[in-house]
């Protein structure tokens, strides 16, 4: 099947067996197609013996560790045939993924993603309130997965504002007008999880206060980009939820798990709050000792596949991140596949050893 | 002056005695009243033998011990301390610093000591001991050590290596380059311990032979896992020379398994940074990975040993091996940042003849598999007596 045919499948349609089979056979087709086109990937499953005839499902997949793309430029097409390089978001010093698309993967990613997220939002674009500040896409410094995320879901949006200026501080005068222009449509709302808590609840908390309210009881709101911050805040995913609802009145909140290195594959959560993976990208917990595939329920490092990746050898990866398969096939919402929760980043371990003394923190 | 530092923390000494420091009178190496405190401390901190690391460094001092070190000497009735040694010690290597203050006192010297920011319990062990020792039947000694803390800061590493005639840094190369902006008085010296990787060699025929392979494979661990393989000690090849080689492999690395399994503690991140290091290594050079049930040991055999190999070591149990005929083909991985080659079954003299052959720029010492970890005074090339004295000649 090709990733054109892929695509006219309902992205949450297909149960366990069938699924696997499609994504084992799409994935294999990658892996060999990666492995006659980038020389390092090449190299790579030489040096672990890669057997093809050995994938019999997706947890046969290889996988790449998601920092190899900060550490090598992996590339499947010559460097003329690439029209975007994407970087991931990095505190500055450290190494950002790059990764590079053609034109056949770039739109696979859009496609893909409209796929999914219409499937939330319905087809048809909407009036769209971007919560950040428009520097963040305008200026080439800070574009990065923020100014990416909010670039790839501009597309569901039919008029767009910011709702924040340049000094985050947000514009309740464009607000309000455009909340009454748009009165009784229903209203996308898309922002990163901490921006939407910092600059936009805790403003519109403070309006309340003074009596000034806003009403997005129409609106959908989608966000991404991690829970580390509000974790650090004591901030639980039904807290953001009931509090974000009692200071506008919105219901329809959804976060989205994803990251640069397979955009396109979001993983939506549902009403009732899982993330859930389509039948476009897998994801799968392993166990640290051997690799293993998890149990459902057991907590392990997530690796997460996609059937997108054409330009780059990125779909099939081992994340930093640490997640536990919820279920699959029968969660309450009706989608088929997997859902799962993600517990966050990886712990950081303290090797021993004897490097670092100046640099150390004091204690 | 040292009083106005706030960040600046004495842990044995105060501000006084930093600043007395520069009109102490150096010590003569192995100096009577130095090993008599090294004697009582060594019979302090060996009564308890919760930490394993104290209980070493508390053997190394021994009186016995000293004195054998001493005897290695034949010019010391011309040698002086050189002042004040400023040692900057590791933040991850608890008893290190103990090691490198023995060194600085032992060669004649008062000694600022700059002890790691970490609370490890071993160091406030080895502080107590020492502070009890001072105060009471060692009080000649006490103008000679001041131990402190503190956060890295520029001025204060300004003022403290402006007083002293040697500086000591371990930690690496980037502790040592931070470190050197601050400058030294012209004729200070300086020792610096930088990144570094290791080797170990075992002839296959004569492991076969061994009676107690699990003693060596015990000793291996020791030398690898114990310290996470990131010690710059810690073997990141393993090189095999003899005729059944597959067969010792397979018996030694099933041994090293078993033991790693029962004794290591994998977390996740390490998991993924294997993976990596694998990847990235194998991304570069043709290199193959042993198949193993497991990520406990990744054994991953490169086709050439190339020169720049050692650029992608890793720690947690990743090891570079490779079958060889002649200890001369290990010379690529051999340059300046290899510091120690441990061995098994290998003959002193082969060992002798490859460094006579071969002359790698590298490689400070040999020594046998279970020793990597244990203190010396020569160490990474440096003879710290001598490095940490003069010699005063009269004709």
């Amino acid at each position: 099947m090709t990733y054109d045919e892929m695509l006219n499948i309902p992205p949450y349609s297909l149960g366990k067996a069938e699924k696997d089979r499609l994504l084992t056979a799409r994935l294999k087709e990658l892996t060999l197609l990666h492995r006659a086109r980038c020389p390092e990937y090449a190299n790579i499953l030489s040096c672990i013996g890669f057997d093809p005839d050995a994938v019999q499902s997706v947890t046969d997949v290889p996988m790449l560790p998601v920092r190899m793309f900060k550490e090598t430029a992996l590339r499947s097409v010559p460097q003329e045939e690439i029209v975007k390089t994407m970087t991931s978001s990095g505190t500055t010093g450290q190494a950002v993924s790059r990764i590079f698309l053609d034109r056949v993967t770039a739109a696979n990613q859009q496609k893909t993603m409209v796929k999914i997220v219409s499937s939330f939002t319905g087809s048809g674009r909407m009036p769209m309130i971007i919560l950040d500040c428009p520097g963040v896409v305008r200026d080439r410094a800070m574009f990065s997965a923020r100014g990416a995320g909010i670039l790839g879901f501009s597309i569901f949006g039919a008029k767009k504002i910011y709702a924040l200026d340049d000094d985050m501080k947000l514009n309740t005068e464009a607000l309000r007008e455009f909340l009454a222009q748009h009165s009784g449509q229903r209203i996308l709302l898309f922002g990163f999880t901490f921006m939407i808590w910092q600059h936009f609840y805790k403003e519109l908390l403070r309006l309340k206060e003074e009596g000034i309210c806003f009403d997005l009881s129409n609106g959908i709101l989608i966000h991404g980009g991690g829970w580390k911050k509000l974790i650090s805040e004591a901030v639980s995913h039904d807290a953001f939820r009931e509090k974000l609802h009692d200071v506008c009145g919105i219901r329809a909140v959804h976060d989205y798990y994803g990251m640069v290195e397979q955009t396109g594959c979001i993983y939506m959560e549902c009403e009732c709050g899982h993330l859930h993976a389509s039948i476009f990208s897998d994801v799968i917990t392993r166990r640290t000792a051997d690799l293993s595939p998890c149990a459902v329920g057991e907590t392990g490092i997530i690796q997460v596949v996609s059937a997108i990746p054409e330009s780059y050898p990125g779909h099939s990866l081992l994340t930093e991140d640490e997640g536990v398969i919820l279920g699959e096939d029968d969660c309450p919402c009706g989608r088929k596949g997997k859902y799962f929760k993600i517990n966050g980043r990886l712990k950081n371990a303290e090797i021993r050893g004897c490097s670092d003394t100046y640099a150390a923190k004091f204690q | 002056m040292p009083q106005n530092f706030s960040d600046l923390q004495y842990v044995i000494g105060d501000a006084e005695r930093l600043s007395a420091m520069a009109s102490l009178r150096p010590l003569r190496p192995f100096d009577e009243a130095v090993l008599s405190f090294f004697s009582d401390l060594s019979a302090m901190l060996r009564t308890d033998r919760t930490y394993p690391d104290i209980a070493t460094f508390g053997f190394w001092c021994r009186k016995a011990a000293l004195m054998q070190e001493k005897d290695k000497y034949d010019d010391l009735a011309e040698r002086f301390g050189k002042g004040t040694v400023l040692h900057s010690t590791p933040s991850n290597v608890p008893v290190n610093f103990a090691f490198s203050f023995a060194a600085g006192l032992l060669a004649g010297n008062a000694n600022i000591v700059r002890l790691p920011a970490k609370d490890f319990p071993q160091v406030t062990v080895i502080c107590d001991a020492i502070r009890t020792l001072l105060a009471n039947q060692h009080s000649a000694l006490a103008p000679y050590v001041c131990f402190v803390k503190f956060p890295p800061d520029k001025e204060i590493t300004d003022m403290l290596s402006a007083r002293c005639a040697v500086r000591v840094i371990w930690g690496g190369d980037a502790t040592v380059a931070e470190i050197r902006r601050s400058p030294l008085p012209p004729r200070a010296g300086e020792i610096t311990f930088a990144d570094r990787h290791s080797a170990a060699v075992i002839d296959a025929d004569a492991y076969l032979c061994a009676e107690n392979k699990d003693l060596i494979v015990q000793n291996f661990y020791n030398d690898t896992y114990y310290t996470d393989q990131n010690a710059c000690t810690s073997p990141r090849f393993v090189f095999w020379q003899g005729a059944h080689t597959a067969e010792a492999k397979a018996d030694f690395w099933e041994r090293v398994h078993r033991t790693v399994r029962e004794n290591y503690k994998l977390r996740p991140v390490q998991a993924v940074g294997k993976l990596q290091a694998l990847c990235k290594a194998a991304a570069q050079k043709p290199m193959s990975l042993t198949k193993s049930e497991d990520l406990y040991v990744m054994r991953v055999t490169p086709e050439q040993l190339d020169s720049d190999l050692p650029d992608f070591k890793f720690n947690s149990g990743f090891f570079f091996e490779k079958e060889i005929s002649d200890l001369c083909e290990i010379l690529p991985v051999c340059g300046t940042r290899c510091q120690t080659l441990s061995y098994y079954g290998v003959k002193k003299e082969d060992l002798a003849a490859f460094l006579e052959k071969g002359r790698p720029f590298g490689i400070d010492r040999i020594v046998p598999i279970g020793k990597t970890m244990d203190f010396a005074l020569i160490w990474d090339g440096y003879d710290l007596i001598r490095q940490m004295s003069r010699r005063v000649t009269i004709l």
